[in-house]
């Protein structure tokens, strides 16, 4: 060795493996606005389609004139119901086991449904048109309220249901019933409660709320008459089961779909299932046998694509005086709106719920939920979470906020006195899951050693004394969470999508430079993929991430994934990635072998290639293996370097984190301030820290906004009232809080790189902790729970109500 | 989100302006900043034939003095006002309140003459327009005339303008040397309107109150000025009962709507706040 040798430290630094803060390879393109989103395909003779759609929440179609729209100059075409039935496609089936009205049949079910599709040569034109569709309807009585869709008098919604006592997951008990769901002891748990020394109940609502990402769904069908083909771009998040599903209801050969989800400007679950859109721009395209774009305006995205909650829980837990939890019972009416679209790749309706029993050690739970129809959007998908995991994180852990306060004592103190204790891990919960990994006391003590929370709690004291004095107006809260994510869906044995398991996949390629491409059945829509899938190959082969292109999102040449959502891509495809970068490595050692002229066994992998043991200067760098399997493999052996791996995960990952707002509120005004926002996050291994940080600011971003203001809200008479951006609070630089990140490590033990996934942990923790923070602030005047969101006026009322305000 | 199909005219002059919207009659619009006109025309709830396009009119730009009183051009961009030294100095109450309205972007584009002009009882001008006392020049077919503030706005979105007549300019009266100042806003966010809005300039003299005024963003279907809350605090050292007398006074004149900023009760409740907290202040700027 000499001078210019590179030291370990050097040579592991120039891969830019895992660990390392590897800037976003991707960001170059989009940074320059160089990106290529679905908006930015322009096919020749493409043709532009927009949707006519209901004024009502609830009425009778009863006559659809296009006879006018017809004569718009530019009008092509106007789509019906009654076209769809002619090629079947009239309904469609959703990922919750339910059908769909692709276009109104008959009747509509909510305000801003698709009722007619205008097809024409330009978008100015298809508005035209649709504003020439003279649509007749019959107002009915709208049902709102999910409370009230099981009583006797409630109007019939689904009439394609009525008579049918049996749903997709099992009996139904009215006509606007979807279905119920129940897991754990109920014996058991009636027995906890009855022999209780302290019980707590409370219904918490989640209300519903929308993804809303930057780019709405969109897409560009295009029909080859002559092949008999049929090209989509679109906005997906998953391309591969959209492929499958087109191939299902459209009845054509699969290998005949070509599906290409090209950039995608955010998803958040907003863009797993399949829309209205997606069907009548196929068909048009079939129909004109030209290329038809259809692009959704934020108000349709808000009011019709899939909404997110909407969740009412019943909250009990059963105590001893000392506070130790001996029980739990959760009640969940949940409100799908006119058709279930729940995007659930689960065998259970209510998705992974039954993670309810979070961080703690309850010895018996029960829970029961009912899904039912109401006359709003369809949905409700996972909103940068695992399917229903933020509803249960809310749930449980205003649930042990409010047990704290009836216990006075403590929330942290709480929390620490039941968490499920490290020795306990594996950990199998009351509710049916077994608990990968964690160390919670360790991260909940870290969080309160690095914020003050002793000291924090002494302020609020003394606050609140001075409040009582006369002396401030202003209020403050602490909101501890402390949440356990249940991601990586999923398990053949828990999960599927339509029959196909979940997996996920990928296929590596060494080109004979030393360079290569991956390709994944993943589609990163902002998460950094390009940049992150390298740093896996990079640590496990030893070729520098910058060498490794990877490619997501054509149908074609992408082995088949699952897509990305529910933080499983890490989990899941980043298991598939290390597996295959695993078998290059394997043949990579034989040929080394055979080239160093020793036994494999001989040999030990050292950063970026092979050394001889014990014999350091004969090495081969996997640069030069490259290169020798393409011209000089051992014997018998085929040459090149490529591998695939599909990967079934043997269980879910279990990420964690502790998290602690600090909020004041102005009782006159109801304004709050977040003084302080601290999240740790224990992922598991950390696969590029400066993309966990970048998910967890936009994930708490997310969280904060969902908490204090953002909803989709309906009036008394079913008109959705949120429809654009001035009252969908959607947070700007200036409202958002600072950010504090931390971490702890705690691998999965079943992960290959013991990984578990981060991106919508931020999420599912800091909805509970702005909402405890506000709970909490008004708790010393006498409250025990107030349902968000917390914007200004509502945090006012609550002040009001409880006599702090005249 | 798609407008209908319309003919776009940019005049060169008042006149020609003024002749095309007599000419073209109730089918023509004319557009500054296009904020609230080209939303409504994405959504198709305002379907001109013809928009007539004012930036081309190079008189309707700039910030002069003209004795006593600061004449802005309805063209003049938020932008431009925030830019404007004789604004900041002379009247600081214009620069904090147009620093309120939206965000850099809508302010490059947005006019204090759209804004004033177009009877959005949410628009944070108009209030402030009347606080301050100051007259709109309005030109028509018939030639030009000058109306007050406090005469201008009738209900939302309709105003003292005739068919045909365009508002050119904004003359305000510049304060008194020494005034206290202040509009306080409550938003929900940034880009939003008021829930409430108060403006308030005055002058003190010997630790009383000497002079007020008192304006109202958003409680109303028009803009307002609260003038028997003002009177309310003449010869008081706002002391906390004045407080107290004062915004009932204005909670008084309010009539919001309930909407997504809350339910009336609550719009009122915060009018009264703004109104309490600009006083004091502006007490505590006044010199």
């Amino acid at each position: 060795m000499n001078d210019l040798t590179p030291t370990r430290e050097q040579r592991t630094a120039a891969l830019e493996g895992m660990g390392c803060k590897r800037k976003r390879v991707e960001d170059i393109r989009f940074t320059q606005g160089k990106g290529n989103y679905v908006d930015d395909v322009k096919l020749p003779g493409m043709l532009h389609g927009d949707f006519v759609r209901s004024p009502h929440p609830h009425a009778r179609v009863k006559k659809i004139d296009d006879s006018a729209a017809l004569k718009v100059p530019g009008v092509l075409a106007v789509i019906t119901a009654e076209t769809l039935k002619t090629v079947n496609l009239a309904w469609m089936p959703t990922l919750a086991g339910d059908v769909q009205m692709v276009l109104a049949d008959g009747k509509v079910l909510f305000q801003n449904q698709e009722v007619a599709f205008v097809v024409a040569t330009d978008r100015y034109a298809a508005d035209d048109g649709i504003n020439a569709v003279i649509v007749e309807y019959e107002p009915l009585p709208p049902l709102v309220d999910p409370f009230k869709s099981m009583d006797k008098d409630a109007p019939v919604l689904r009439e394609d249901l009525v008579g049918k006592t049996t749903g997709a997951h099992g009996p139904r008990k009215h006509d606007n019933h979807i279905f119920e769901w129940t897991v754990g002891d109920k014996e058991l748990t009636d027995a906890a409660f009855n022999k209780a020394e302290v019980k707590i109940k409370e219904m918490i609502s989640y209300h519903r709320t929308h993804p809303s990402p930057l780019e709405t769904c969109q897409c560009v069908c295009s029909f080859d008459k002559i092949k008999g083909e049929l090209t989509i771009y679109g906005t997906f998040q998953a391309p591969h089961v959209i492929r499958t599903v087109v191939a299902l209801i459209a009845k054509l050969p699969e290998q005949k779909i070509h599906v290409i989800a090209p950039d995608i400007g955010g998803g958040f679950g907003n863009k797993v299932g399949a829309y209205p859109g997606y069907i009548c721009a196929a068909v048009a395209s079939i129909v004109t046998g030209k290329p038809v774009k259809w692009v959704e305006d934020r108000i349709e995205n808000l009011t019709a694509t899939s909404f997110a909650r909407d969740y009412h829980m019943t909250t009990e837990i059963a105590a001893t005086k000392d506070g130790k939890v001996t029980g739990l019972r959760v009640h969940v009416l949940a409100d799908h709106g006119a058709f279930d679209a729940c995007a659930d790749p689960s065998k259970w309706p209510a998705g992974f719920f039954n993670i309810v029993t979070g961080s703690y050690d309850f010895p018996t739970a029960h829970l029961a939920v009912d899904g039912v129809y109401t006359n709003k959007a369809p949905g409700g998908v996972a909103y940068r979470c695992s399917f229903r995991v933020t509803e249960a994180a809310y749930c449980i852990e205003r649930a042990m906020d409010i047990l704290a306060q009836k216990l006075n004592m403590d929330p942290a103190e709480l929390r620490l006195k039941n968490f499920i204790k490290p020795e306990q891990f594996p950990y199998h919960s009351a509710l049916g899951w077994e608990y990968d990994s964690g160390d919670y006391h360790t991260a909940m003590r870290k969080m309160m050693e690095t914020t003050g929370y002793a000291a924090l709690r002494k302020e609020q004291a003394e606050k609140r004394a001075a409040f009582a004095r006369g002396e401030t107006r202003e209020i403050m809260g602490l909101g501890v969470s402390f949440f356990t994510e249940i991601v990586g869906a999923g398990p053949s044995k828990n999960c599927d999508i339509l029959g196909i398991a979940m997996f996920d996949s990928c296929e590596i390629r060494m080109h004979p430079t030393g360079a290569g491409i991956a390709r994944m059945g993943t589609k990163s829509q902002g998460q950094g993929h390009e940049t992150t899938w390298a740093q896996i190959i990079a640590t496990e082969i030893g070729i520098p991430a910058d060498n490794i292109m990877v490619e997501e999102g054509n149908t074609d040449t992408a082995p088949y994934g699952l897509g990305t959502y529910g933080s499983r891509s890490t989990p899941v495809a980043g298991a598939a990635i290390a597996m295959a970068a695993r078998k290059i490595k394997a043949k990579a050692q034989m040929i080394a072998a055979y080239k160093l002229e020793v036994h494999e066994d001989d040999l030990e992998f050292d950063i970026d290639g092979f050394r001889v043991k014990g014999l350091p200067e004969k090495f081969m760098s996997m640069k030069d293996i490259c290169w020798a399997a393409y011209n000089s493999v051992p014997p018998g052996m085929e040459p090149g370097l490529e591998a695939v791996s599909y990967y079934d995960p043997p269980n879910m990952t279990y990420p964690f984190g502790a998290y602690l707002c600090v909020m004041d509120i102005d009782v006159d005004t109801g304004v709050y301030k977040v003084r302080r926002f601290y999240a740790l996050d224990d992922c598991g291994t950390r696969i590029n820290p400066m993309i966990i940080e970048g998910q967890v600011h936009g994930g708490l971003t997310e969280a904060f906004a969902i908490a204090m203001g953002q909803e989709i809200r309906y009036d008394d008479v079913g008109n959705v009232v949120t429809g654009s951006f001035m009252d969908f609070f959607m947070p700007t630089a200036v409202e958002t809080p600072h950010w504090e990140t931390d971490f702890t490590v705690t691998p999965s033990p079943h992960h290959p790189i013991g990984a578990k996934g981060v991106g919508e942990s931020p999420n599912v923790g800091g909805v509970p902790a702005f909402s405890n923070a506000v709970n909490d602030a008004f708790s010393f005047l006498g409250s025990t729970h107030i349902q968000m969101p917390h914007d200004f006026w509502r945090n006012w009322k609550a002040a009001k109500d409880l006599g702090a305000v005249a | 989100m798609i407008p209908g199909s319309f003919s776009y005219h940019r005049p060169a002059s008042v006149a020609d302006a003024v002749k095309l919207l007599s000419d073209l009659g109730e089918d023509a619009r004319p557009l500054a900043g296009g904020h609230s006109l080209v939303p409504m025309m994405k959504l198709r709830l305002a379907t001109p034939a013809h928009l007539i396009d004012l930036h081309g009119i190079a008189a309707l730009k700039g910030i002069r003095r003209d004795g006593q009183n600061l004449v802005i051009g309805a063209m003049t961009t938020q932008h431009e006002l925030l830019a404007s030294d004789d604004v900041a100095r002379s009247m600081p109450i214009l620069h904090e309140a147009a620093l309120l309205i939206a965000d850099p972007q809508v302010r490059y584009r947005g006019t204090i003459g759209g804004n004033v002009a177009n009877g959005d009882p949410g628009n944070d001008m108009p209030a402030l327009m009347m606080t301050l006392g100051a007259t709109y020049r309005l030109e028509g077919p018939g030639g030009s005339r000058d109306v007050a503030a406090t005469d201008f706005y009738q209900g939302a979105y309709f105003t003292a303008l005739e068919p045909g007549e365009i508002l050119t300019s904004v003359s305000v009266p510049v304060p008194a040397a020494g005034h206290g100042y202040a509009y306080e806003k409550l938003k929900r966010k940034v880009g939003d309107y008021a829930t409430a809005a108060a403006a308030v300039v005055l002058t003190m003299a010997g630790g009383k109150v000497a002079t007020c005024s008192i304006g109202l963003t958003n409680v109303h279907e028009t803009p307002l000025l609260a003038a028997d809350a003002a009177k309310a605090v003449i010869g008081t050292s706002l002391d906390a009962a004045t407080l107290k007398k004062v915004a009932a006074a204005a909670e008084a004149i309010m009539a919001p709507a309930a909407d997504a900023r809350g339910p009336v009760e609550y719009r009122k409740h915060v009018g009264g706040v703004m109104v309490t907290r600009a006083l004091q202040r502006a007490a505590s700027v006044a010199k």
